[in-house]
């Protein structure tokens, strides 16, 4: 039976656990002064043989990302952090912040030393006022105790850290988004090549990390590579935060090593909503293909999640229960995918926005089974065309939906409209007012076969 | 250029851009998201004579600033209300109570999106993923959390704001402050609350509390703290690991002494460059 590691987490109930007193209470900044006396061509060693992968979703090795750097010229070369935590779905990089900035600062640090960077930023999400408070505090906290600033710990090595906020845009998770962004500038994605460990951040060479990825690089340097490599699994190395929302009794972070499947976590965390089954569920947020019951064994680790058609992503694990409309919650990303579209490239822009009008129409019962065709048609034309990953994101969930729940999507166009009940899956008891719910009431599939069909 | 502010809100801005464009002496652009925070913080939106300033502040062309604050969803066009009240109506949210919280507070209000009511009090929005969907249904208030909420409980909210009485977060500060007030910090001036509420709500602190109730923990760092830390961790001193532990999944954890498919060797690219 796999169990729960909490190591990031471990700190999240301590008393004002964002100070820096809880954080050194906890064995917090140990890490930073054994780091700087070590060589830090020996640090991206330690990381690259920790098995570490990006946990912002690519599951990209993170040490290899850092090998990327070219030679030092003399020149500056920057960390960034990327805090935009964006995907629907995704809420653990916030949380974090929010209980722990220091670890994030930590790893901050210790990444500049060890990439020889002088100048590092985090670049926030603006819609955490809170947590932007936290990290300027956090920041301020280890520029006044000497982690931060000229000569760190008397080490020689200087380094400032900005805490940017950004201003709402789900696109400037993208990394080379995220750089443009931190330029000043509309944040869309730039053309790869050049990486931006070539040219990234003033055209510097730049390493661009997700938060909890940084997160964890204390705890490498502390424990060392192959106490991280003693959990998860051969190639998913170390612990991750899996994030349970939805349909389920706990929802809430669950540390735990990679590789553990959802049927344990579910165990974990009382199971899904008493008196319901699972029907669907995300692996990594939700441009992540679509699991059911079916997959509850499959490891979350990048290769099984990946073998099994879908991808760990940011462990961003939604449940949803019988309860639920998969065209409604479908064309609700669909919404959500257009909404965020950049607008650069004309597979995303154009494509997100039929997507999005098709599956309204089909929702409220105005489609036609051709609908379904045209969509896997527009889906086939983003895949693999688009820019950015955002638009291979947006047709996630639609192709994998339509492949797995077919007969649900024929039945809002024969049965002209919806033939769900939007109040039976929400939180709280409440009558409708919406029109969407007298369309529910008035579904006319209560006598076909496509009543038994939808209500899996 | 005409001058777009002036006397002492002229000084004050000139001083608090100063500040924000000092920290990125590279490149004095990158100051510009934080600037027009700063701008909201003192019109309560993204005004002409706001996106003029940072235009003069920066070197740039109104244009290029323009072409910049549209593309952001928290730069206001219009006057902002006192307070931005978000509905997450994401997929999660909306499923479970979003679109009835949404709908019960557009009526309550008698605002749609993006409109703010009459007394300037509220501007209502349905907003997209905002990170807590542990806590779903899910509102933001000036960008602080308002957790698990009800049609209920989100229309107490908005009564208590409109009612200028104090509106605390599930998960935040211990009191809303004004949207101008929260630009400010989102420019980067602290404004001394960081220690307010909690650091954790309880489904964050779900996964922990469940580890400590079981005895689970993660494996030790092998070794005793710092002192340990072997000068060059990756060298090939596997005994670090102490002797009978376990990974904590059934997969073998040691990688193949070629090394994988993510290690495909020993070789440091930083050291090839």
């Amino acid at each position: 039976m796999t169990t729960l590691t909490p190591v990031l987490s471990a700190g999240w109930d301590a008393v004002r656990s964002w100070s820096i007193e809880a954080y050194r209470h906890g064995g917090g900044y140990q890490a930073l002064r054994t780091a700087l006396r070590m060589d830090a061509a020996d640090l991206v060693t330690a990381v690259k043989d920790s098995g570490l992968r990006g946990r912002g979703g690519a599951g990209f090795p993170t040490g290899m990302k850092w090998g990327f750097l070219p030679a030092p010229d003399g020149g500056p070369r920057y960390l960034v952090v990327n805090a935009d935590e964006s995907e629907p779905g995704t809420c653990k990089d916030i949380p974090l912040m929010m209980a722990s900035p220091h670890l994030l600062v930590e790893g901050a640090i210790i990444t500049s030393y060890a990439i020889g960077c002088h100048h590092a930023f985090i670049y926030v999400r603006g819609e955490v006022l809170h947590v932007y408070r936290r990290l300027l505090q956090a920041v301020q906290e280890a520029y006044d105790a000497g982690y931060l600033g000229k000569d760190v710990l008397g080490s020689g090595y200087d380094l400032d850290l900005t805490v940017h906020a950004g201003a709402g845009a789900y696109i400037c998770g993208e990394e080379t988004a995220l750089l443009d962004s931190l330029e000043g500038r509309r944040g869309q994605p730039r053309l790869k090549p050049p990486f931006p460990a070539v040219a990234g951040l003033y055209g510097r060479p730049t390493v661009i990390n997700n938060v909890e990825s940084i997160a964890s690089v204390p705890s490498i340097v502390r424990g060392g590579a192959d106490w991280f490599r003693s959990m998860g699994t051969e190639r998913s190395t170390g612990y991750g935060l899996f994030s349970l929302s939805g349909h389920v009794t706990r929802p809430g972070q669950y540390e735990a090593p990679l590789g553990i499947t959802l049927r344990e976590l579910l165990d974990m965390a009382g199971g899904v909503r008493k008196g319901h089954t699972l029907k669907f569920w995300t692996p990594g947020g939700s441009s992540t293909p679509l699991f059911t019951a079916e997959h509850l064994d499959v490891p979350l680790d990048y290769e099984s999640v990946g073998a099994a058609g879908s991808m760990l992503g940011t462990r961003a694990l939604q449940i949803f229960d019988d309860t639920t409309c998969v065209v409604r919650a479908i064309t609700r990303w669909a919404e959500f995918y257009a909404h965020e579209s950049c607008g650069k490239c004309t597979p995303c822009r154009e494509g997100t926005y039929w997507m999005k009008q098709i599956l309204a129409r089909i929702e409220h019962g105005e489609g036609t089974m051709a609908d379904l065709d045209t969509l896997l048609d527009v889906c086939d034309n983003i895949l693999g065309r688009a820019f950015c990953a955002l638009g291979d994101g947006a047709t996630s969930t639609i192709t994998s939906g339509i492949a797995l729940f077919r007969d649900e999507f024929e039945a809002h166009v024969t049965g002209g409209g919806c033939p769900f009940d939007p109040a039976a899956a929400a939180a709280f008891h409440y009558v409708p007012r919406s029109a969407r719910a007298d369309v529910t009431a008035m579904s006319g599939v209560g006598s076909t076969a496509h009543a038994t069909g939808v209500r899996r | 250029m005409v001058e777009p502010y002036e006397g002492a809100k002229l000084e004050r801005l000139a001083a608090d851009a100063a500040t924000v464009v000092a920290r990125y002496p590279e490149e004095p652009r990158s100051a510009l998201l934080p600037l027009l925070h700063l701008v909201q913080s003192e019109d309560g939106f993204v005004s002409p004579d706001g996106i003029a300033f940072c235009a003069r502040t920066l070197g740039l062309s109104t244009a290029e600033v323009s072409a910049v604050a549209t593309f952001y969803s928290q730069y206001k066009r219009h006057p902002n209300g006192e307070y931005t009240v978000g509905v997450c109506t994401n997929t999660l949210c909306a499923v479970m109570g979003g679109d009835a919280i949404f709908e019960e507070l557009s009526e309550h209000l008698g605002v749609g999106h993006d409109e703010t009511t009459p007394d300037g009090a509220i501007t209502l929005e349905r907003i997209e993923c905002n990170a807590a969907c542990d806590y779903a249904p899910v509102m933001m208030v000036n960008w602080e959390f308002f957790d698990n909420q009800t049609p209920e409980s989100a229309t107490a909210v908005v009564d208590g704001l409109r009612a200028g009485t104090p509106v605390a977060p599930t998960r935040g500060a211990s009191s809303v402050c004004s949207f101008k007030q929260m630009s400010r910090v989102l420019a980067g001036f602290p404004d001394g609350r960081a220690d307010e509420g909690p650091g954790a709500g309880e489904a964050t602190l779900a996964g922990l509390r469940l580890a400590k109730k079981k005895g689970w923990k993660a494996p030790a760092y092998a070794g005793a703290g710092d002192a340990e830390t072997d000068e060059s961790p990756a060298a090939d001193a596997r005994p670090g690991l102490a002797a009978g532990r376990h990974s904590s999944v059934d997969t073998p954890s040691a990688p193949p002494s070629g090394g994988t498919a993510d290690t495909p060797t020993g070789r440091d690219a930083s050291k090839e460059a």
